[in-house]
């Protein structure tokens, strides 16, 4: 029907004079965009399916193929973008809520961009990293601020909380078996071994495989509570509650049954092709007081020998409620920002519930700070993190530590084509059909993220000395290393910053 | 002769630490009163308690038995992978939370939410078996095992379930005994009398009831029983469109 025609979004351009035909970019594609037409002997496409992910782009042997914006537009206007009207028409032919995936893709301000760092001159030298220790580890968890002595004079180490122990302050954000493969977790797990950082199995469970990586691993409860048991909580080096998540807040999660096969269902324990629900509230949580029972419950049935975090999304009221978390008896608290990726998330909250995770972040800081119990917890923040940068202006912020999640699919081939809720993934990432996946060889994978990984590690070493500081807990909320450029004075305040320009 | 702790005046944690670490794997507690988590994630264990325990009652257990002398609170079995938690008295809200496998019996009645979550996988199916009424929401989000519900203090023409049963299940099966009528059912739940074969397969927890704490099963088995089941195990599918 013409009324439901969806122009496509991009042009598949072909050079002919190129293309040899061989069909790889037809076998590459699982959208099955490209076809061979052998009455004419050329290469064709239904560019209608086609989602950018450059599959067919970065494997076609002669270089014959470039996917560029479909220049067919609706006639212009700002107000009633294009992508607006597209998502009326599909929801009058379906009824049904838009569901999209990664991260909100809209143009909102983008406050890692906006805030510069400081370096050292002539005075306070900078360090150079090349010559000098450089720490990055860190330790998450409870901090005691008290000090001891014995009789003796000697100090006394009173603090016994669990700490998890990163060499670096980066993390992989959680991301289930089921939304993402096999392959991926084996690359994940590998990687966080290697690095002596951890990986998050979100709320899909542990395959059994993994279980060898669990010093390295945190383990998720979500309400739905899938894949949870005792072994399961044993077997991570500390435990997260999630309570939000940044691409969609107030909302649960809710694997399609289409994706839970035999391998899922096994790690889940739930029967094959059963939705996986995981509703948006822990039906037993109605205040810090539930959720401090649900985090002792935890600690309790591990005899309080792991840390518990709890992941929270970052929305209005985050500093209130992280002040709430911080009482709850748990150790880290984990922020995620409005941007964070995701598997699927219906568009319209992805798009426009939540707040910037710098906003967040400073203000969870500056709150726990002036009630006197930020040692009380560890920060993590993520959604998103994309590079070095991103990271070291977090910690300035406030941060312990942070999570990244898309920077990490990144590394391992995603070429964000948003698409992931179909479960075709080109790059074997988002995907469960075996065909795809093992397009993601775990071998190499694991190696790119610890790459990544060193290479930012390296970047923030060099950014520390450059700033003079060698430790990066010294950087750790000290916004002086911080300034804003082309920000409002509330903006500024709220981020605890000055403007480019002034001095100390 | 089993391990006793005395509850009075000890914290929950200290209870809890005497239960992992004593060797005996009979325990009796007394004098409990809201000692949380008792049991929580352990196995092979023979507890009982006189009292009344706390919230999260054997969270997470895996394995162990537990019977209460009284009644119990909030959170019963959350996240329970197997074994048996017995109650002779009334229950709170949430009990059998996400729970996977093993058995809960409670002689009366339960609050809110009770089943939330329940799920089945493979030879694991939990059942919960609630000799009294049961409040608002029985088996919200219900993804599997068993709830049955014997109203035995509820006269035939009143139910004892409260409101929005089944509210977005999609797996497991309810049984109620009662004449009542229904109202209110969520439009994927499907209704319907009891038939033979869902009694043969909910007799043997009956019995067991009755075994724990008195009454006739043949009577009880004899009576009018609704059976809820969710018509698809993918309710939600049709409210997405892709994007
Ligand atoms: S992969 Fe390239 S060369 Fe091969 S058929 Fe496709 S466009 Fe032609
Ligand atoms: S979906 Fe990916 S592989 Fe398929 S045509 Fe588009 S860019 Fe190429
Ligand atoms: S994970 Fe795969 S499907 Fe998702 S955005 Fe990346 S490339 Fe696309």
């Amino acid at each position: 029907m013409a009324i439901n025609y969806i122009p496509a979004n991009f042009d598949v351009v072909r050079d002919h004079t190129r293309c040899i035909k061989c069909r790889v970019c037809e076998r590459q594609c699982s959208n099955e965009v490209h076809y061979y037409d052998e009455e004419l002997d050329t290469m064709l496409c239904n560019e209608t399916d086609c989602v950018d992910c450059q599959r067919c782009v970065s494997l076609c042997p002669t270089k014959a193929l470039k996917i560029l914006p479909n220049e067919n537009r609706f006639r212009k206007n700002v107000n009633w973008r294009q992508q607006l009207m597209v998502e009326a028409y599909k929801q009058a032919e379906t009824g049904g809520i838009l569901l999209s995936a990664m991260g909100n893709p809209e143009e909102f301000p983008i406050y890692w961009d906006k805030l510069l760092l400081n370096a050292s001159q002539v005075t306070n030298p900078s360090i150079d990293p090349l010559r000098e220790p450089m720490e990055t580890r860190v330790f998450l968890g409870k901090k005691s601020n008290e000090v001891k002595y014995d009789s003796e004079g000697d100090l006394v180490l009173s603090n016994t909380a669990p700490h998890l122990e990163l060499s670096t302050p980066i993390m992989f954000s959680a991301m289930s078996y089921g939304s993402i493969s096999y392959n991926a977790h084996a690359s994940l797990a590998k990687a966080s071994k290697e690095l002596g950082i951890f990986y998050n199995t979100g709320e899909g469970g542990l395959h059994k495989d993994f279980y060898e990586y669990g010093p390295n691993t945190i383990v998720q409860v979500a309400s739905g509570r899938f894949g949870v048991h005792k072994d399961y909580l044993d077997t991570g080096a500390a435990i997260e509650i999630k309570i939000g998540q940044g691409a969609k807040p107030g909302i649960g999660g809710h694997l399609p049954g289409a994706k839970i096969l035999e391998d899922v269902s096994r790690t889940r324990m739930i029967p094959m092709g059963t939705d996986a629900i995981s509703p948006a509230p822990h039906h037993d949580i109605y205040s810090i007081e539930d959720l401090r029972q649900l985090v002792l419950s935890l600690k309790e049935a591990t005899e309080y020998k792991k840390p518990v975090i709890v992941k929270i999304a970052a929305v209005h009221n985050v500093a209130a409620i992280a002040s709430g978390v911080a009482r709850s008896g748990a150790d880290i608290i984990a922020i995620d920002g409005f941007r964070g990726g995701t598997g699927a998330a219906p568009t319209r909250i992805r798009d426009n519930v939540g707040i910037p995770i710098e906003l967040a972040l400073a203000q969870a800081d500056f709150r726990l700070r002036e009630e006197g119990i930020r040692d009380n917890v560890s920060l993590v923040v993520g959604g998103s993190i994309r590079c070095s940068t991103d990271a070291v202006k977090a910690v300035a912020l406030g941060a312990d530590a942070v999570y990244i999640g898309t920077a990490a699919l990144l590394a391992l081939g995603c070429h964000l084509c948003r698409d992931c809720q179909r479960g075709l993934c080109n790059w074997g990432i988002a995907t469960q059909k075996p065909e795809l996946v093992k397009r993601l060889n775990p071998e190499i994978g694991y190696k790119r993220l610890v790459n990544i990984v060193h290479a930012w590690d390296h970047e923030i070493k060099e950014l520390m000395g450059g700033m003079g500081i060698n430790s990066i807990e010294a950087l750790r909320g000290n916004r002086l290393m911080l300034r804003g450029v082309g920000l409002n004075e509330v903006e500024l305040e709220l981020l605890g910053v000055k403007h480019a320009g002034t001095a100390i | 002769m089993s391990y006793e702790i005395n509850g009075a005046g000890v914290h929950y944690k200290e209870v809890n630490e005497r239960i992992k670490a004593t060797g005996d794997s009979d325990i009796f507690i007394k004098n409990a009163c809201g000692h949380r988590y008792l049991g929580a994630g352990t196995s092979g264990k023979n507890i009982t308690i006189d009292g009344i325990p706390g919230n999260a009652l054997g969270a997470y257990l895996n394995g162990s038995r537990i019977v209460v002398n009284g009644n119990a609170q909030d959170a019963v079995a959350d996240t329970m992978n197997s074994g048996e938690i017995v109650i002779h008295g009334n229950c709170g809200d949430t009990t059998g939370y996400g729970m996977r496998s093993g058995n809960v019996f409670i002689k009366g009645n339960v609050g809110y939410r009770v089943g939330i979550h329940m799920k089945e996988y493979r030879e694991h199916r939990p059942v919960i078996v609630i000799g009294g009424k049961a409040g608002d929401f029985l088996g919200e989000y219900q993804a599997g095992g068993i709830i049955l519900l014997l109203g035995l203090d509820t006269p035939s023409d009143v139910s004892p379930v409260g409101g929005f049963p089944a509210t977005g299940m999609h797996g497991g099966k309810i049984f109620i005994r009662s004449e009542a009528k229904f109202e209110g059912l969520p439009s994927q739940i499907v209704l319907s009398d009891a038939t033979d074969a869902d009694k043969e397969l909910f007799a043997p927890f009956v019995r067991k009831y009755t075994e724990y704490f008195g009454g006739n099963a043949d009577e009880i088995l004899s009576s009018h029983f609704y059976t809820l089941t969710p018509n698809s195990s993918n309710p939600y599918k049709q409210f997405y469109c892709q994007n």
